[in-house]
């Protein structure tokens, strides 16, 4: 039968494939890299004892004792729908950013700081980190009231573009949704800290 | 039986109701499957390519409720093209034509596009459940002609669907008069929501036992709504995040004590972990709980939230549940049927943090486990061992090693063994799909033993043809193969093309079957469908055979080759003479084989100078005109057969 007789004519050279350009089969196959606690000992050859047809396998057992150096990915490995890998591409993304810098400006200072939202687990120690950083003090906020008590007043601009006040929104939806912190001082700063 | 009027016999066939006895039914003579066919309400279609729908309508006029699926299986993996085709259109619009007073419509990878949705929303007066699972190819104007026009809706259930959102107010679009929802699932939808015309939506609604909201509900709009329905059954949340010192937050403490019968709860879409107590106190009447979709909870806080839950029944969790977690569930929900544990890196190998430990641990706290999708590090021999042991009952047990041809790390030796000791134990295994290495020996267990499997998944596995033989051989129940990145070739693939007829399909990428094997299964098999997807147009037809072939999708039909074809999919011909191929021609242009191996370019209008040869066979001539297709000689009508 003429895939038998294929075999002895080594159309590996000449062989037409479908695959993503640029790819080889090996590469599809290749298996991830090895998790620490596993195994560094080659693999068992399976093929040795089995007789019967065995170029069918050759590239299967090829992949498996070569030791992958990079991370390959797998098209369609490990088998999660789409639609759940899409849900968990904004959270890998987020988890590996160094961080969330923002810049911090306040009324009167000659430049500008930046810092990292990340490395804060609240807002006590943003404000905290922030009074010592401008030598300044807020004063106390309130659901309410905003901040009574002190000339200055931490506001940031959210995606949309709007000046907030800071403290109004839970804390995790605040550093995804901070652009950047202006102090502000003076009337400006009691027009907001006034109660309406 | 023959004595009793036909009525008798009717009310008799309404306590049958699976899908398979009424089958059945229909087949033991001429007057029962008129009377069969005349009362069946419920059709499922497993494949919407296998039949036509003016075939289903001719044998099921009084159709109510309708189930349809149209991508294989391995789409969910992208490892099927964007535009391969399970379009919902046609079926809407043949049942639009006829008389059928249809209901109910469940969909699972099709695409739907707003027309047909629109269509559907116009079409029939009475319809009241549309359920779509993995769709795609609509918008939330499609959902609004359904909210429009369908006044007596009981429920729009949207499941992990790709839906394009217009952010315009679709859920506005239910009438005032809408009051007869009971079902609303929206989680999978992106954009804004309207959030006090859904409250409104929810408090005119008296009969809703199931809402699943969307992200972009928050957790005070949340409150709101459960003040609306507290007699809700089962509950998705939105976004669970909140400042849990504010009264926003105290308020959904109370409201949530208020909602005694939730039974169900899933959705933490995104959740500050210390909100989680909220819920605390509905955790020990839960039966079904998913977490799935909630990557931001610590395992601690699981364990803490699941310790509460003494009835569950489902648990869908993420693997940051650990070992330990597992413990804990199968210390405390011992009537636990369903266990999925996902990975919460879905892009590779990550730190997974569940082993075989979290199954073993499982399989022996929790009897009525039935029920399994795991992925996981990696697992053992003597784990799988145990676990058939200790749970005999898995009609499906789906493991997923995230290193998909790693070893037992103990052993180092293949998984052929614990696999086999599931098959040997689990004797109303149904579904399986397996990982790991494994060698052709874990296919002669599953022939040997796995008589009642009717769907296998295969990836990575294998040695040569013998294995996919022992299946084909063994496992005569089967319904669905797929396989991928296996060495299975056209021995294996030819030995016994009978089979096919008896599944539904046979899915084969990345193995060693060739362009030569595929067209000789065509050959002589009109209840076949043998499609080649070339994508890149990496396989030249014209010449030769013994190219490996990427992508091959078998299906049995009543109905021939399908006419929507694109471009890249080749639906081999049943009659074929040498290496002639028909391939799908587009508007512009098309090109045919001719028996000498010629290529030929014609434009369409240009038919009719230049016939086919005789002996030829037609596919996918959607776009051809009506003159020219009585102008071939030896084109066959392919439709289907049913009476």
């Amino acid at each position: 039968m003429a895939f038998i007789e294929s075999r002895d004519l080594n159309l590996d050279a000449t062989e037409l494939r479908l695959g993503l350009p640029g790819t080889t089969e090996e590469s599809e196959k290749q298996t991830p890299p090895p998790i620490a606690r596993s195994n560094k000992r080659a693999l068992p050859d399976m093929n040795d004892d089995q007789p019967g047809p065995c170029n069918d396998n050759s590239h299967v057992s090829d992949a498996k004792k070569s030791a992958p150096p990079t991370k390959a990915q797998v098209v369609g490995w490990p088998p999660v729908r789409s639609y759940r890998k899409n849900c968990f591409q904004g959270k890998k993304v987020e988890s590996e950013t160094a961080g969330i810098f923002v810049k911090v400006s306040m009324d009167g200072a000659p430049y500008l700081r930046k810092i990292d939202l990340n490395i804060y687990k609240g807002y006590s120690e943003l404000l905290k980190a922030l009074e010592e950083m401008f030598k300044f003090k807020v004063g106390k906020y309130s659901e309410r009231e905003g901040y009574n008590g002190s000339e200055h007043v931490p506001t940031y601009e959210d995606k949309d573009g709007d000046w907030m006040l800071v403290g109004d929104v839970p804390w995790e939806m605040f550093i995804t949704s901070c652009k950047r912190l202006r102090i502000m001082k003076g009337s400006e700063a009691r027009g907001l800290g006034c109660a309406v | 039986m023959n004595y009793f009027p036909d009525e008798v016999i009717e009310h008799v066939f309404d306590f049958i109701t699976s899908h398979k006895d009424r089958n059945a039914v229909s087949l033991v003579c001429k007057s029962w499957y008129k009377i069969e066919r005349m009362s069946r309400q419920i059709v499922f279609i497993g494949n919407c390519y296998a039949i036509s729908p003016e075939g289903v309508i001719a044998r099921f006029p009084e159709l109510k409720s309708l189930t349809l699926k149209g991508k294989p299986h391995f789409a969910d993996f992208n490892l099927v093209p964007h535009d391969w085709g399970g379009i919902l259109y046609p079926w809407i619009e043949a049942f639009a034509k006829s008389r059928v007073g249809l209901e109910e419509l469940r969909l699972k990878r099709m695409v739907v596009s707003d027309e047909s949705l629109e269509l559907l929303s116009k079409s029939f007066v009475n319809f009241k459940a549309l359920v779509l699972v993995s769709c795609e190819g609509f918008s939330t104007d499609g959902l609004a002609a359904v909210a429009a026009n369908c006044r007596f809706l009981r429920e729009l259930d949207l499941q992990e669907n790709e839906v394009e959102d217009h952010r315009g107010h679709w859920i506005s679009r239910f009438p005032e008069s809408c009051t007869s929802l009971v079902s609303l699932n929206l989680a999978c939808l992106k954009g804004e929501i309207n959030l006090s015309a859904l409250e409104r939506l929810v408090a005119r609604s008296p009969n809703l036992k199931s809402l699943r909201l969307s992200r972009a509900v928050p957790l005070d709009a949340l409150q709101k709504i459960l003040m609306r329905a507290p007699q809700l059954v089962d509950l998705g949340t939105g976004s669970f995040v909140h400042d849990p010192a504010s009264d926003a937050y105290n308020k959904l403490k109370a409201t949530i004590l208020k909602c005694k019968s939730i039974k169900s709860l899933s959705g933490f879409l995104e959740v500050a972990p210390r909100c989680l107590s909220a819920i605390h106190p509905i955790c020990h009447n839960l039966t079904s709980l998913n977490l799935s979709y909630a990557p931001g909870i610590h395992g601690n806080d699981l364990i803490k939230l699941i310790q509460h839950c003494r009835k569950l029944e489902r648990l869908w969790i993420l693997d940051c549940i650990g070992d330990k977690g597992l413990g804990i569930v199968a210390s405390t929900c011992k009537e636990l049927q369903e266990l999925r544990v996902f990975p919460s890196d879905p892009y590779g190998v990550g730190n997974a943090a569940v082993t075989e430990e979290g199954l073993v641990a499982i399989s022996a706290g929790c009897p009525k486990l039935h029920s399994l999708l795991y992925f996981c590090q990696q697992m053992t021999n003597a784990a799988l061992i145990t676990v058939a042991k200790n749970c005999s009952n898995f009609t499906r047990f789906r493991l997923c090693i995230l290193d998909p041809t790693r070893p037992d790390p103990v052993t180092m030796q293949p998984l052929d063994e614990g696999f086999g000791a599931i098959v040997q134990s689990c004797k109303r295994l149904r579904r399986l799909s397996l990982s790991g290495l494994l060698t052709d020996r874990v296919f002669l267990y599953i022939g040997m033993y796995a008589e009642q499997l009717e769907m296998l998944s295969i990836a990575f596995a294998g040695d040569s043809d013998k294995g996919m033989l022992y299946v084909l051989n063994g496992c005569k129940k089967l319904r669905k193969l797929e396989i991928r990145d296996s060495p299975f070739g056209d021995t294996a693939l030819l030995t016994d093309v009978g089979k096919y007829e008896t599944m539904r399909s046979l899915w084969m990428s990345s193995c060693e079957v060739t362009l030569g094997g595929c067209k000789t299964l065509a050959k002589n098999r009109p209840m076949l469908n043998v499609e080649i997807i070339n994508e890149d147009d990496q396989i030249d037809f014209s010449s030769d055979d013994r190219q490996k072939v990427g992508k091959m999708y078998l299906y049995r039909t009543l109905v021939g080759p399908r006419k929507d074809a694109p471009e890249f999919v080749w639906t081999l011909s049943r009659r074929w003479v040498g290496t002639d191929l028909v391939k799908q021609h587009n508007s512009n242009s098309s090109k045919f084989l001719t028996m000498a191996g010629q290529e030929k370019s014609q434009k369409s209008q240009g038919w009719s100078k230049n016939p086919v040869p005789s002996g030829w066979n037609c596919h996918n001539i959607g776009v051809l005109s009506k003159n020219y297709c009585t102008r071939i000689i030896g084109y066959e009508d392919l439709k289907g057969t049913m009476a």
